[in-house]
């Protein structure tokens, strides 16, 4: 009897690759062909010409902005919430733990509906902050929030186990050394935790673009103000507009890939100076 | 012998895919089983289940046979789509004539001559837009004219993504119309309408949460039906914080319905669907409408739940010398009016 020491190495070709070709094709390749097919119906100059309308592209414009901000800042709250979960011990801290991922089982309308009850003038929130004249439900700013809400547990649970694996000695031994906190953290921990970092962002900025169930009761829809890339999918389906529709889906999706690519890219290079 | 065992190894996943290839043929052969079903939109939830209730009891006693009506409901031109992308209704009654004529036009699946199948162009009931304000109607809100007024904070669902908006908009634009005999004061008048409003929901339903529950605005341009249904909700939970203003004018809101003929016939459906129908417009049913808040067009119905809808004066889209295609490229299609509005902005 043969024993294969590597059982991994060896090639599947059969049923695994029978298995992930036909998956991928019916749930991702079929229906992204299908989105090419349909906005490439009104060409390449009607692509551009739905990015020439004021609306669109002020609508571009709103998504991507408030998705970058929502990623940066989710980059921060993530990462603070991961360290926070892994180096400290405090009650109910399994609950908060699970309690993480409601943004990723929730319905993103009831958070959408949730938020904007309290952020609204007249929620709890709200209402403190309409005092000072500052209005959040029904401007960028809600938008921002109810994309932090959606974003930051992409951050934190790709976040996380990376710094559940850092051991403790190696800051100790840095600050035997004689490094300053601040030096420790740059120089010993930030380079090991670069990486996730940069794919939960990632992550989370990609889904910020495309998010609408949330966005929609909080951000008030005023074209040209608080009007949302998804929305207008929305609305040119409405006039049925298919292809128009799909021509936004499409850019929305080549984008985003593009920004995952990049972010890809990086965290190669940040964890290939690791090794 | 090797071979053997190695398929008989093989054997418990073998037994296993086939166990999911028949749960998927039976969970597909369940879907394909000819059900009923009816394609609506939003507000019509509840005048459905009650209406099939009585329809299915009448039927029972006339053909001793039972079946089932299934509902969907959603917006209305994305009930519209479903159905052209495949969605096999018997019945649609949607909050345009457009989202069934788009359906005829698109897919065939309804005759282009539907409207002329039923009584009344295929509406068996209508609605109308009116006014909801704040209790005791702080900012004197009386008619179309008070609510363009500067300082006046306006909650509409969006005429882009909402079926039952255009008919707002078109009431609106319809009311100045009249009032100014000229398209261009009328387009001024809808403008200023739009630069009021504060929050554009994608829904009528949305619209009612931003301003009953989130407290946002002054005035609310809501169907007559919906009103209705706010303040009942208010009543059952003891609030009273709203009140409804009728205003002077307003449009008549035709909310028509169809027998999808081409799907009703391939699933054997087609006496069903079309009696189905007719039913509406049957005195039972009418009155099971004037119910749920819409108005009934039976006028011995209509009269004796008059209280319940007073009179106010009513024009139609082809009051307004449109029809819902010159109306749709005239004002929602891209760069059409409502575009307009915002980009002068």
């Amino acid at each position: 009897m043969q024993i294969e020491t590597r059982p991994y190495k060896k090639i599947h070709l059969g049923i695994s690759l029978g298995f992930t070709v036909f998956y991928s094709s019916v749930v991702v390749i079929i229906p992204l062909f299908g989105l090419f097919y349909h906005s490439l119906g009104i060409g390449f100059t009607g692509i551009i010409e739905v990015f020439t309308e004021e609306r669109i592209r002020s609508a571009l414009f709103l998504s991507f902005s408030v998705g970058l901000i929502s990623a940066v800042l989710n980059l921060f709250i993530g990462f603070l919430f991961a360290w926070v979960l892994v180096r400290y011990q405090f009650p109910f801290k399994k609950f908060f733990d699970t309690l993480i991922d409601l943004p990723f089982t929730l319905p993103t309308a009831v958070a959408g509906i949730a938020l904007t009850t309290i952020y609204s003038q007249t929620g709890i929130i709200g209402s403190f902050f309409d005092k000072w004249g500052i209005k959040i439900a029904y401007t960028p700013i809600g938008i921002v929030i109810a994309l932090v809400f959606i974003g930051f547990p992409f951050v934190v649970r790709t976040v996380q186990p990376v710094i559940e694996e850092l051991p403790k000695e190696l800051e100790e031994s840095a600050r035997c050394l004689g490094a300053t906190p601040f030096q420790t953290f740059r120089k010993v921990l930030l380079p090991e935790l670069w990486p996730s970092l940069l794919a939960g962002t990632g992550m989370a900025f990609a889904r910020s673009i495309g998010e609408y169930g949330s966005v929609v009761f909080i951000s008030g829809n005023l074209p040209g103000k608080t009007e949302i890339l998804p929305l207008l999918i929305v609305t040119k389906l409405e006039q049925y507009e298919y292809e128009k529709a799909t021509s936004i889906a499409l850019v929305m999706l080549l984008t985003s890939f593009l920004f995952m690519f990049i972010i890809n890219f990086f965290q190669e290079r940040a964890s290939k100076k690791l090794t | 012998m090797k071979k053997i065992l190695q398929f008989l190894q093989f054997k418990p996943s073998f037994s296993a895919i086939l166990t999911v290839v028949m749960g998927i043929g039976l969970a597909t052969s369940l879907f394909a089983e000819s059900t009923f079903l009816h394609v609506s939109f939003d507000p019509t939830r509840e005048l459905y289940e009650d209406i099939n209730k009585s329809f299915l009891k009448s039927w029972k006693e006339k053909k001793g046979e039972e079946f089932s009506i299934q509902q969907s409901h959603g917006g209305s031109g994305k009930q519209a789509r479903a159905v052209i992308d495949g969605l096999e209704a018997d019945v649609v009654s949607l909050a345009l004539s457009y989202d069934i004529d788009s359906i005829a036009s698109k897919s065939k699946l309804i005759d282009a001559n539907w409207q002329s199948k039923l009584p009344n162009k295929s509406t068996p009931y209508y609605s109308t837009i009116i006014f909801l304000v704040r209790k005791s109607n702080p900012k004197k809100i009386k008619d179309w004219d008070d609510i363009v007024k500067p300082g006046i904070s306006i909650i509409t669902p969006n005429p882009k993504t909402s079926g039952g908006a255009r008919w707002n908009y078109l009431a609106a634009y319809g009311f100045a119309k009249r009032k100014y005999k000229s398209d261009e004061k009328a387009t001024d008048f809808v403008k200023a309408l739009f630069q009021n409003t504060s929050v554009l929901d994608t829904g009528a339903r949305g619209s009612t949460t931003t301003f009953v529950n989130r407290g946002i605005g002054d005035v609310l341009i809501t169907w007559e039906n919906e009103a209705k249904l706010a303040l009942d909700e208010e009543k059952r939970s003891g609030k009273n914080s709203l009140e409804v203003i009728y205003p002077s004018e307003s449009i008549r809101a035709e909310t028509p319905v169809a027998v999808v003929t081409k799907t009703a016939t391939e699933k054997g459906n087609l006496e069903k669907a079309t009696a189905y129908l007719e039913f509406l417009f049957t005195k039972e049913g009418q009155t099971i409408i004037a119910k749920h808040f819409f108005r009934p067009i039976d006028p011995k119905v209509s009269k004796s739940s008059a209280k319940e809808f007073p009179n106010l004066k009513l024009f139609s889209l082809s009051d307004l010398g449109e029809t819902w295609d010159t109306a749709q490229k005239k004002h929602f299609a891209d760069g059409g009016v409502f575009d307009a509005i915002y980009k002068t902005k």
